[in-house]
């Protein structure tokens, strides 16, 4: 408003256009919103800052080498081994198996909401994936344990699955992103405009075809951000792994088997009553950098995915 | 949202029948795709009758008049219960002033070829997705230990939940302000008004029930956050209400995730316990949930 003003007083010089009084209570206002504005920049700085302080207090009694290559991790033996692969391998597992359900299932149903579905089937159906989504982390896990575990997963492959395991937790937390899939990916192929499904079909190309070869093409930024949120949420998952998964920090990949995961060691050990500055407080510092930096670099990856490839329609 | 709806048909009778294995094609991708929703419905659907037959027979006034205890027969529910709202309470005055300044700073003021207003704003899409459980680490800290120490008492809690459900409640702030067209912006300019004169009294009033319904969906998503609380040592034992924003005190979660862990045995059953709270938090959510439907459709504007 007050640029296009000025332009226009420069085009004219007889008119100056200008506030009566200097208006302070506007310009507070400003500087009000710029604070609450630089909150959430602060909240960035103080999760960087508190994991950088105890993340290098913990390197300076614990080799990096060790910690970062190593496959033992018994932070409560004596003597004490921190390598920290076995979380790690862990954490990709049961995002690996959460992947495998979430994807086909979240993007079926995203094309079938965007592209088959009657408005008012859509109208209906999207507030029940809304609900998927709000169901709080922690029935999932309550669920995991008392019923998926026991009934179907040893229903199938008998008692070689213990009560703990790796699988559970992973088909479980597949169905916990399918909501966060769906939607963004549904968004996505919406915005794909009628013209282009209107053009392929006046080519002759049946529904499927269109689809697959037009829609599903057009909005694939979109899918991939979606799906790249969905493996950042699979991996920072905490209260189904801490339940269903056990921790039992394991260098294998047997998925029948109990698992530790990064999530899971910071949660476990924050439960307990540990004094500020002991190493045991220091390595939850660590764990929680190491999870911080491979969700920031995923995100951020979406995020910029979506921006450099995003095809700008009308 | 989509202008296309049905308008779009393959326009197969213009040009004869299509051949009958590219029918049977099209058929089975969309039962595929059908199934694909249906097998998540079926799980949230078992998952929730699960939840229901386990909990169903413990949820009853006792349960929600009674404090922790050993004694799974005489365990309730009454102090989670009670912290869940103290938290609630803190969580709700710190986002809805933060939160709604931020959307409107990004959408009324920010000039966003600006590089720190761009900074600001991947900052809010990045914090949107980290793990709830760092936040947690950002609460010990900072806020139970280091620089303010102020332990696990209620004010710490519920800022760690709120700086966690912040993003939500400035994403939708900003939709639900950019949604009010510019034309209502500009036609009280045209009268004399200020600035802030003008969203203070026109935009705002008609953004609040969008921005309503992010600080719901955000105070839910809080309400059943667990790993940000264990973090912060949260005690899971306390027989007695928190009674200010010092006080100690224990959350649904937190309380239902310690029945969960707990070793059950035949005389101490406390998985129908943690059942029972789990039922407890969804009826709230729900009750949430449908509040927020309800703004949405009832002062859902069209321009």
């Amino acid at each position: 408003m007050e640029a296009g003003a000025r332009a226009e007083a420069r085009g004219r010089p007889e008119v100056i256009l200008r506030a009566a009084s200097p208006r302070y209570g506007e310009k507070l206002i400003k500087v009000l919103l710029v604070l609450a504005a630089f909150i959430s920049v602060l909240t960035t700085t103080g999760i960087v800052v508190s994991l950088l302080e105890e993340t290098i207090n913990f390197f300076r009694e614990v080799p990096i080498g060790d910690y970062l290559f190593g496959t033992e991790w018994t932070p409560l033996f004596n003597p004490p081994s921190y390598g920290v692969l076995p979380l790690v391998l862990a954490t990709f597992i049961v995002s690996l198996i959460g992947m495998v359900v979430a994807i086909p299932l979240g993007l079926g149903a995203a094309i079938y909401l965007s592209e088959y579905a009657r408005p008012s089937v859509r109208k209906t159906v999207r507030p029940i994936l809304e609900l998927l989504a709000g169901v709080p982390t922690i029935v999932f896990g309550y669920f995991a344990l008392t019923y998926f575990t026991p009934e179907i997963l040893r229903g199938l492959f008998g008692n070689d699955v213990q009560i703990f395991n790796g699988l559970s937790a992973g088909i479980i937390v597949g169905f916990l992103i399918i909501p966060t899939i769906a939607s963004i990916s549904e968004d996505a192929m919406t915005a794909v405009p009628a013209s282009l499904r209107e053009g392929a079909f006046g080519l002759g190309g049946s529904k499927l075809q269109v689809t697959l070869r037009v829609v599903f093409p057009a909005a694939l930024s979109g899918i991939v951000a979606s799906i790249v949120l969905g493996l950042s949420r699979a991996v920072g998952e905490t209260m189904v792994v801490l339940i269903a998964a056990g921790q039992q920090p394991q260098w294998g990949v047997n998925v029948f088997n109990p698992m530790e995961t990064m999530t899971t060691f910071i949660g476990a050990t924050g439960k307990g009553d540990i004094s500020t500055g002991s190493l045991e407080y220091k390595t939850i510092f660590a764990v929680g950098m190491t999870l911080f930096v491979i969700t920031l670099i995923m995100n951020l990856f979406s995020i910029r995915f979506v921006r450099k490839y995003r095809q700008v329609y009308e | 949202m989509s202008a296309h709806g049905e308008a779009v048909a393959p326009p197969s009778e213009a040009v004869g029948r299509p051949s009958a294995s590219r029918r049977a094609k099209d058929l089975g991708f969309r039962i595929g795709l059908l199934g694909c929703l249906g097998l998540a419905f079926l799980l949230l659907g078992v998952l929730l009758w699960d939840v229901v037959r386990d909990g169903v027979d413990r949820l009853d006034l006792d349960f929600i008049t009674s404090f922790a205890s050993t004694n799974a027969d005489q365990a309730g529910i009454e102090g989670a219960l009670l912290g869940t709202v103290w938290l609630m309470g803190v969580c709700a005055v710190f986002i809805i002033p933060v939160g709604v300044a931020t959307a409107i700073y990004l959408e009324e003021y920010a000039d966003n070829t600006r590089w720190y207003n761009r900074l600001i704003e991947v900052n809010i899409q990045n914090l949107a997705a980290v793990p709830s459980i760092v936040y947690g680490i950002l609460g010990l800290a900072f806020l139970v230990r280091g620089p303010l120490s102020l332990g696990p008492v209620v004010l710490a809690g519920g800022l760690t939940l709120g700086l966690l459900v912040l993003p939500v409640v400035i994403i939708a702030g900003r939709e639900a302000i950019r949604a009010v067209p510019s034309s209502i912006r500009e036609g009280s300019m045209a009268l004399g008004a200020t600035q802030w004169q003008t969203i203070w009294r026109q935009v705002l009033p008609a953004a609040v029930p969008g921005i309503a319904t992010g600080v719901i969906l955000a105070l839910s998503r809080a309400i059943g956050e667990t790993a940000p609380l264990i973090v912060i040592g949260t005690p899971v034992f306390v027989a007695f209400n928190p009674d200010g924003l010092d006080s100690s005190f224990t959350a649904m979660p937190i309380q239902i995730f310690d029945w969960i862990s707990r070793p059950s045995n035949d005389v101490n059953n406390y998985l129908p316990l943690a059942a029972a709270g789990i039922l407890l938090l969804m009826i709230v959510l729900l009750c949430m949930n449908a509040v927020a439907i309800w703004l949405r459709n009832r002062y859902e504007q069209k321009w």
